[in-house]
């Protein structure tokens, strides 16, 4: 790794006006994840007063204008669409990448690099109508009413495979090219390059693609709000409607007032937990490895 | 015996062709669909004054011309603001911590965090703390804001991933040559980092352009050409949602709409390629 | 970052300087009696609430806008309770809730601006024509699952219900006597067009929406149809003559009783002058 990242000391004034700018710099990105929490904080606290925290998973259902504040089956909706989304994105996307550097003639690999660029940026919002006009029909053909779990995943799938896809993409570019001729000289053929060589050298920006991928997932709220059927449920097949904690907020917060607001910011900060709780994980797994 | 291993090796290279020939053709096909779709119910709507005229009757007539200026400056702010300050994180925490330090260990797990906030969370946060602490009111200037904090996560990640690609004998170089560190930084650096920087920025304005539910209680609804950055300027992304979701009729213009915002994208992620490649990575000669 | 913002603001002011002397300059024509009151009228208003009303207000704020240069009237959306709460905590000055008032908000002073109906859509292509209160009633607490049951296809039934706090929602329930708890849905929608796109897309679906918006895309070839309350077809005709059992008041809210700019911005939207922009967008004007 970097040799000169434990040597901060330096003879040259202008290293050290740079050290503290960028210091400041990295202290304003950091806060802000603690300011938004504690905003959520705050704005959730009347809720947690009088109602508890143990009733937001024990209640009999979601009906905030009779006092039931069950989170539960919006939980399982957020995890299992995030799941099913990532667990498909995350190949895909690693194998387009793979197709734009090692199996596409170059007049190919280019146009297509530039199509998922292009679709990074499409607006939630044309997903959503996409899928609530073209996707949901197609699947209340197969098997009513339409708006599902699946439909979700095939939505955010749609939605998170091109932030997958352009990580990869950048990884795959800096791996040295010893390590591709190495592998040549060996005599190691295309596939077994890419899994034995190409793979482990572009891990860690592998990982950071899967980390900021599943942030996306958790994170969508206009578009899975249009497929998804937003019935609070615990989904028992593919094919039930769900709602997830996002789709949630969005819906309520516009009409929600008092206990109901803060019971929205409450969950809020659950699905914060959830996002705190991959990224421990991530870390415990590789040992800190994908950080270094 | 070899000959069996041979053929099993050239089957399994056989299969992983077809794998990932597949996956490209079903991506493709899944998108052109989609972009098929838009280009389909929005090309004939599409036209000069269009791009230029205000809204009309809610939206479903004239056209969006106040609406490109507000994208367009809610985007400048957006990137004005996280693209020194994502740049400068990224430089902080690949160059200049090492790996055990508590600091870039936070740093790294809040971002991480940060990039699974809910667009929706944000949106109240900014609401709350840009609009309504801050003073700045319904504003450009707080939509951008808003976004900025969405984008940083992302353009700090993949810049941080562009540096770590650099090879330290650019660094040990540039040390034996007795550079001081911002220059190492500005004139090597910089430049050979470039590729992540650019995958950080097409993400980011992609995420940006793409942001609804932020920018509906910051930035605001209100279609008028703005005049300051100060004033209430309605995004695309908004315009499209309020004319395919909440007025009827709409569907017409929400499809050009779309279509003039993928071609912006295109515009814009060509640009940033182009200027990276011309104007920053050529100044790396690699061996 | 500062130096940009000093100049947009300057830019801003001499703007509105230059506008305040082009009009100062001209001969104002207003309707009604306030030729006089027109020129003076100057500054912003800010509303806030429901994002059914936002595109009908803004409307005619632009109006308004165009017969009052100095004035500028910006319309946010957010939902009704926004309204409320931005109206009281002055972070508004008027705001949009589009429904009836409730007993907790007769601290706001509450003024009508239109009329809107609230029907059960069908998909075109389902051949059932009516449907009485009670199928209703039991469509949508789940006793009644299959279209045969009321003279349909044999296929089941999809429900499509709204969000919790809005108001199409709760005019709905309180006709039907119904409480949300009992709706067994298998679909939640958020705005309108949400709705009719549903059931538009599922042959067995069925919802309800504004009778403006659907009569609406029905006319414009969407694949939907209203259905009748009561044998009163749906339309905004019935919805202004009164015959329509289903219908919301769309009201504009402040804090206090209204004066200057906000009083004159009310008593507009109020006025004859934009019934046209009402039935525009497909909602009942008031009659006067």
């Amino acid at each position: 790794m970097t040799s000169s990242a434990s040597n901060t000391l330096s003879r040259w004034p202008t290293d050290r006006l740079l050290l503290w700018l960028l210091r400041g710099a990295a202290a304003i990105a950091g806060a802000i994840v603690v300011l938004i929490v504690a905003f959520l904080v705050l704005e959730a606290l009347p809720v947690l007063r009088h109602v508890g925290v143990a009733r937001f998973f024990t209640d009999p259902s979601w009906h905030p204008a009779e006092g039931f504040y069950n989170l539960t089956p919006m939980l399982w909706g957020t995890v299992f669409a995030m799941v099913g989304s990532v667990l498909v994105a995350t190949p895909l996307g690693i194998l387009s990448a793979v197709f734009c550097h090692y199996y596409a003639p170059p007049a190919v690999a280019r146009p297509y690099r530039w199509l998922i660029e292009l679709l990074a940026g499409i607006p939630s919002v044309v997903y959503g109508f996409w899928g609530l006009v073209v996707l949901v029909p197609l699947i209340g053909a197969i098997h009513p009413p339409g708006p599902s779990l699946l439909a979700g995943i095939v939505i955010l799938t749609i939605m998170i495979l091109p932030t997958i896809a352009l990580m990869a993409d950048a990884s795959l570019a800096i791996v040295p090219q010893q390590y591709l001729r190495g592998a040549a000289a060996l005599g190691l053929p295309r596939w077994a390059t890419i899994r034995g060589v190409v793979f482990p050298a572009a891990k860690s920006g592998l990982c950071t693609g899967v980390i900021l991928e599943t942030g996306r997932a958790i994170g969508e709220t206009m578009a899975i709000l249009m497929v998804c059927g937003n019935v609070v449920q615990t989904p028992h097949s593919l094919f039930d409607p769900i709602r997830t904690l996002t789709a949630n907020i969005a819906l309520e917060m516009a009409y929600a007032l008092g206990d109901h607001r803060a019971a929205l910011f409450v969950s809020g900060l659950v699905l914060m937990g959830m996002i705190a709780a991959l990224v421990a994980a991530a870390d415990w797994i590789s040992h800190g490895r994908i950080y270094g | 015996m070899v000959k069996a291993l041979e053929r099993h090796r050239d089957g399994r290279e056989w299969l992983a062709s077809i794998v990932v020939w597949s996956a490209a053709a079903l991506v493709t096909a899944t998108f052109c669909w989609l972009l098929g779709d838009i280009l389909w119910h929005g090309l004939s709507h599409l036209s000069w004054t269009f791009l230029t005229a205000p809204p009309r009757n809610a939206g479903r007539e004239g056209g969006i011309g106040p609406i490109l200026v507000s994208t367009a400056l809610i985007l400048g702010v957006c990137l004005g603001v996280s693209v020194p300050l994502g740049v400068g994180t990224a430089v902080l925490l690949a160059e200049f911590t090492t790996d055990a330090s508590l600091f870039g260990r936070l740093t790294r797990r809040s971002l991480d965090v940060l990039s699974g906030v809910p667009s929706i969370v944000f949106g109240l946060f900014g609401n709350v703390f840009f609009c309504k602490t801050l003073g700045l009111g319904f504003s450009i200037l707080s939509g951008g804001l808003t976004l900025a904090c969405m984008v940083l996560p992302i353009l700090i990640r993949s810049t941080e991933e562009g540096f770590r690609a650099v090879p330290a004998g650019y660094r040990l170089s540039a040390a034996a040559l007795g550079l001081s560190r911002t220059t190492t930084l500005f004139h090597l650096l910089l430049p050979a980092a470039v590729p992540g920087l650019l995958v950080g920025l097409v993400l980011g304005v992609g995420r940006a352009m793409a942001e609804t539910a932020a920018l509906i209680f910051t930035s605001g609804y209100v279609d008028r050409m703005p005049e300051s950055l100060l004033d209430s300027g309605r995004a695309l992304s908004i315009h499209i949602f309020d004319l395919s979701m909440n007025v009827s009729g709409g569907d017409a213009n929400a499809y050009a709409s779309a279509l003039v915002l993928v071609v912006l994208l295109l515009a814009i992620n060509r640009t940033a390629s182009w200027l990276a490649e011309h104007w920053l990575h050529r100044r790396i000669i690699t061996i | 970052m500062d130096k940009c913002l000093a100049l947009f603001m300057l830019k801003k002011y001499a703007a509105l300087v230059a506008i305040s002397m082009a009009a100062l300059m001209s001969v104002p024509a207003s309707a009604g009696g306030q030729a006089t009151a027109a020129d003076q009228l100057t500054g912003k208003l800010v509303i806030t609430g429901a994002s059914t009303l936002a595109p009908l207000i803004g409307e005619i704020g632009k109006r308004f806008e165009s017969l009052h240069p100095n004035v500028r009237i910006d319309v946010q959306s957010g939902g009704s309770s926004r309204g409320v709460a931005d109206t009281r905590q002055g972070l508004a000055d008027i705001g949009m809730v589009s429904r009836a008032m409730k007993d907790d908000e007769r601290d706001l002073s509450a003024f009508p601006v239109a009329r809107d109906g609230v029907c059960p859509i069908l998909h075109q292509e389902n051949p059932v024509q009516a449907l009485t209160d009670e199928q209703i009633v039991e469509i949508y607490t789940g006793k009644i699952s299959n279209w045969k049951l009321v003279g349909g296809k044999d296929a089941p039934i999809t429900v499509v219900n709204k969000a919790d706090g809005r108001s199409t929602l709760e005019v709905f329930l309180q006709y039907f006597k119904l409480k949300n708890v009992e709706v067994k849905a298998q679909v939640v929608i958020g705005d309108n067009e949400q709705g009719v796109k549903t059931v538009a897309g599922n042959r067995n679906a069925i919802g309800y929406v504004s009778i403006g918006t659907a009569e609406y895309d029905a006319i414009h070839g969407v694949p939907i149809k209203l259905l009748p309350i009561g044998g009163v077809a749906a339309s905004t005709e019935n919805v202004r003559t009164g015959v329509f059992p289903l219908s919301r008041p769309l009201h504009l809210v402040t804090r206090i009783t209204p004066s200057g700019l906000a009083k004159a911005f009310i008593e507009y939207a109020q006025s004859k002058a934009v019934h046209d922009l009402i039935s525009q967008q497909y909602f009942v004007p008031l009659a006067h």
